[in-house]
């Protein structure tokens, strides 16, 4: 994706500068854009080193576990089509809550996992089932208990109060996750009538 | 309103907090478990660097060609009905493409209205609570080879609609 959009930036910048005088400011932004970067990842890797070794803590406890068994109800409205007590269940909580811990690498491989399960249940192969759908579109709307990455970027730009906006992306993220949740459902809905 | 400013300030002490009682209790060697993590932090910033700096390169490139200002004046009218600051704008098309670039997006926004301006602000619970969008369905669907996926990309993108939405509107009530 980036291999398309990387050059088109650049070149419809130079285009646009030179047709509007703003070749010296261009010139300029070049030399500041690459020590803005430097910047910007030297803090990250504070907040990120910091949060990581938080994290890797969490994940020699049982607290995955003990989350994972509080999300069942929650499991069973969600993928209705799986049977509670299979694998895949656990691998699919499993994911959700290292999600939620802001746990991205032990996430994402449980989430593949959990994908390869159910495509082994899967009748059509070359097709996503309604569960699957389910699980991807929770996994987009990245509910996250501590947003760490733009906390980071906050506090790299000298802001008052880096935190200041975990309670704004708590209210934003859930709101998409059950946009999302909803329109799977209603989709699915729709879909299983068409076929009737 | 002071609730949520509690809430936001005590969210991270107590997460760590939690944590390292529950890791103790359990007799881990937290220490040493938390070197560990650490040292994949380092791992992932360096793998992140090089692409951090060719796009931050791009986007300031396009900021200061004036190209970006351009765009949201065109925009303004059309977004004001439905009262989205068009300085969001780039990052929200962006966002659901690619993960670095959005950061580059937002830094730049960051940097030119300020961190702590509503703008800023809207632009930090964007980042916050939307994810890579396309990314994270490519590397799930192609993980089980399937190619039809049905509407699992118009669900994605109605919740990142609404993120983005409630993102600018909740930030319209508490900043």
């Amino acid at each position: 994706m980036l291999n398309i959009i990387w050059p088109i930036f650049i070149i419809i910048s130079f285009g646009y500068a030179i047709f509007s005088g703003n070749l010296g400011k261009l010139n300029e932004s070049i030399f500041s854009s690459t020590s803005e970067s430097v910047n910007l990842s030297i803090s990250l890797l504070g907040t990120i080193c910091l949060w990581n070794g938080i994290m890797q803590i969490a994940s020699k406890t049982t607290i995955i576990d003990k989350l994972t068994k509080m999300l069942r109800p929650l499991m069973r409205w969600l993928f209705p089509d799986i049977n509670e007590n299979s694998n895949v269940h656990k691998e699919i909580s499993m994911n959700m809550v290292a999600n939620i811990l802001g746990l991205g690498n032990a996430a994402t491989p449980l989430g593949l996992k959990a994908m390869k399960s159910m495509q082994k249940e899967n009748k059509n192969k070359n097709t996503l089932t309604n569960s699957m759908i389910t699980f991807i579109v929770i996994n987009t709307a990245s509910i996250q208990i501590i947003p760490t990455t733009v906390i980071a970027i906050r506090s790299s730009m000298g802001s008052n109060n880096p935190t200041s906006i975990i309670f704004t992306v708590w209210i934003a993220t859930i709101c998409a996750a059950v946009a999302g949740i909803t329109a799977t459902k209603l989709f699915i809905k729709f879909s299983e009538k068409g076929k009737k | 309103m002071k609730l949520v400013t509690f809430l936001s300030d005590v969210a991270m002490p107590f997460i760590i907090l939690m944590i390292i009682v529950y890791g103790l209790i359990e007799r881990n060697k937290v220490f040493d478990t938390f070197l560990d993590g650490a040292k994949e932090g380092l791992s992932i910033v360096l793998s992140i660097f090089p692409t951090l700096i060719g796009l931050f390169v791009a986007i300031g490139a396009l900021r200061s060609s004036g190209i970006i200002d351009a765009i949201v004046n065109i925009l303004n009218p059309v977004l004001n009905l439905i009262n989205f600051p068009s300085e969001i704008m780039p990052l929200a098309l962006l966002r659901p493409i690619s993960g670095s670039a959005s950061i580059a997006v937002a830094t730049d926004i960051m940097n030119n209205y300020g961190v702590d301006s509503k703008i800023g602000l809207i632009a930090s619970t964007i980042m916050g609570s939307t994810e890579t969008t396309l990314y994270t369905i490519a590397v799930y669907t192609s993980s089980v080879g399937i190619k039809k996926t049905r509407f699992v990309l118009i669900s994605a993108l109605i919740a990142d609609l609404v993120g983005m939405l409630v993102s600018v509107a909740i930030c319209q009530i508490m900043f």
